[in-house]
């Protein structure tokens, strides 16, 4: 995927190097500037089996601040925050792979470098009984809740970092 | 013999006559024998259709998204330009502005329309509510719910974004929406069962000509649907897939 440009970039920011599940590296540039989520808004994609997006809705676009073009064919990981431990997606895919649903707290990188916080929902969409793609719903999270769950995923990705 | 049709039970009394008008523009249109079953409720509708007794539906997105995966029905078209939203409604004079400030306990009146009732507890999440830790007040139409509300019996309700247009002004203006859903991709569905076979086509070819007629333009109006437009196994699909995540 390409790495992220400056000219896109809204505010000050940092600079990672994100590995992906399938060996590849991104520049990603990161702002701490959140985007609330509105009251309401719902965010849905779909996947293919590899988590390649194939359906975004308007919330999406609106939301991430990517065209619906640039996100169809685009893996998933095309959100993914450097702030969010591994461990939190392998989790996710374990349990959607397994044909079950995974809920979650989500912090996911915009394309201007900001973030924004969610709910979701991810689960498989079966056919036939067998599994041929992945559902995700986001809405507005319980600023409690989603608080407690960044304070597990900074120690989660402070032990990655150590290990 | 004639097939049978029904409309999902969430529309205002006052539009029932233009539904039979509807099915009779529809059966002159098509030359088919059609009769049309109204249920009183969800339930009794949900019954019929268990037992395989419906062959043609207007159905709301949760049933819709039902009927196709489990009963194997077609859909036939949308109406265009009629997204199914939903609000949280409170009194006027509530001490409530926000979900956020909704607390345990809240007494929440609710009709039985399941995609309405999907979103709305959807929609209360930010507040960390959820069926056990909210008083549920049930009841059976929209017009009810904002009874409830307005004789303080509830302090919030679960509607369908479009019945709130047909309330008067001086009912809007009693009350205040907490929140509205944003969705844009719900929508109620025409579908067929598979027992109409080739007139499955017949029907849709019909719908979707509907709005080029005077005589189709002016029942549309009466149901306060602009046109019906075709809808896409792939949207039809995405539809499905959102009711299942929410479910
Ligand atoms: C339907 C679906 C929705 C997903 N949504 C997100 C998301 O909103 N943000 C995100 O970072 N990853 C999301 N993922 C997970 C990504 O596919 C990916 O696993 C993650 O970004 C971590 O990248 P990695 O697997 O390359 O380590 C989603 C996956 C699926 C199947």
């Amino acid at each position: 995927m390409e790495d992220m440009k400056p000219e896109h970039i809204v505010g000050e920011y940092k600079e990672y190097t994100l590995t992906y599940y399938d060996g590849t590296t991104r520049k990603v540039l990161v702002t701490d500037i959140e985007t609330p989520y509105p009251d309401g808004k719902l965010i849905v994609s779909t996947t293919d089996l590899n988590g390649i997006i194939t359906h975004a809705n308007q919330a999406f676009v609106d939301m991430s601040g990517y065209t619906r073009e640039e996100l169809i064919g685009q893996p998933h990981y095309i959100l993914r925050h450097p702030d969010m431990p591994k461990a939190a997606f392998r989790e996710m895919w374990e349990t959607i792979k397994s044909g079950k649903t995974w809920r979650g707290y989500i912090k996911n990188l915009r394309k201007d470098g900001g973030y924004y916080l969610v709910y979701a929902t991810v689960m498989p969409n079966f056919k036939n009984g067998k599994i041929v793609g992945y559902t995700s719903v986001r809405r507005k999270p319980s600023r409690r809740k989603m608080e407690e769950a960044l304070r597990r995923y900074a120690r989660m990705k402070a032990e990655e970092e150590n290990s | 013999m004639s097939f049978q049709f029904t409309v999902s039970p969430d529309f205002p009394p006052t539009r029932l006559p233009s539904w039979y008008l509807f099915n009779t523009w529809l059966q002159k249109s098509t030359g088919l024998s059609i009769h049309l079953e109204m249920f009183p409720d969800f339930e009794s509708q949900r019954e019929a259709i268990a037992k395989d007794k419906i062959d043609l539906i207007y159905a709301n997105p949760y049933d819709a998204a039902m009927l196709v995966r489990e009963k194997g029905f077609i859909p036939l078209a949308r109406p265009k330009d009629r997204l199914d939203e939903a609000v949280i409604l409170a009194s006027a004079d509530s001490p409530y502005t926000e979900v956020e400030e909704l607390k345990s306990g809240v007494r929440v009146a609710v009709t039985n329309d399941p995609a309405i009732n999907l979103l709305g507890m959807m929609m209360l999440e930010p507040a960390e509510l959820h069926s056990g830790n909210i008083e549920i007040i049930k009841v059976d139409s929209y017009q009810a719910a904002i009874r409830k509300v307005l004789q303080g019996e509830a302090d919030i309700a679960f509607l369908l974004k479009n019945s709130m247009m047909r309330l008067s002004k001086l009912v809007q203006s009693q009350l205040k929406t907490i929140v509205e859903s944003q969705i844009g991709d719900l929508y109620h569905t025409f579908l067929a069962s598979t027992t109409l076979g080739e007139h499955a086509e017949t029907i849709k070819k019909a719908l979707l000509d509907m709005h080029n007629s005077p005589k189709g333009r002016e029942v549309l109006e009466g149901l306060e649907i602009p046109a019906w437009e075709e809808i896409t196994p792939e949207e039809t699909d995405f539809m499905i897939n959102l009711i299942e995540a929410l479910k």
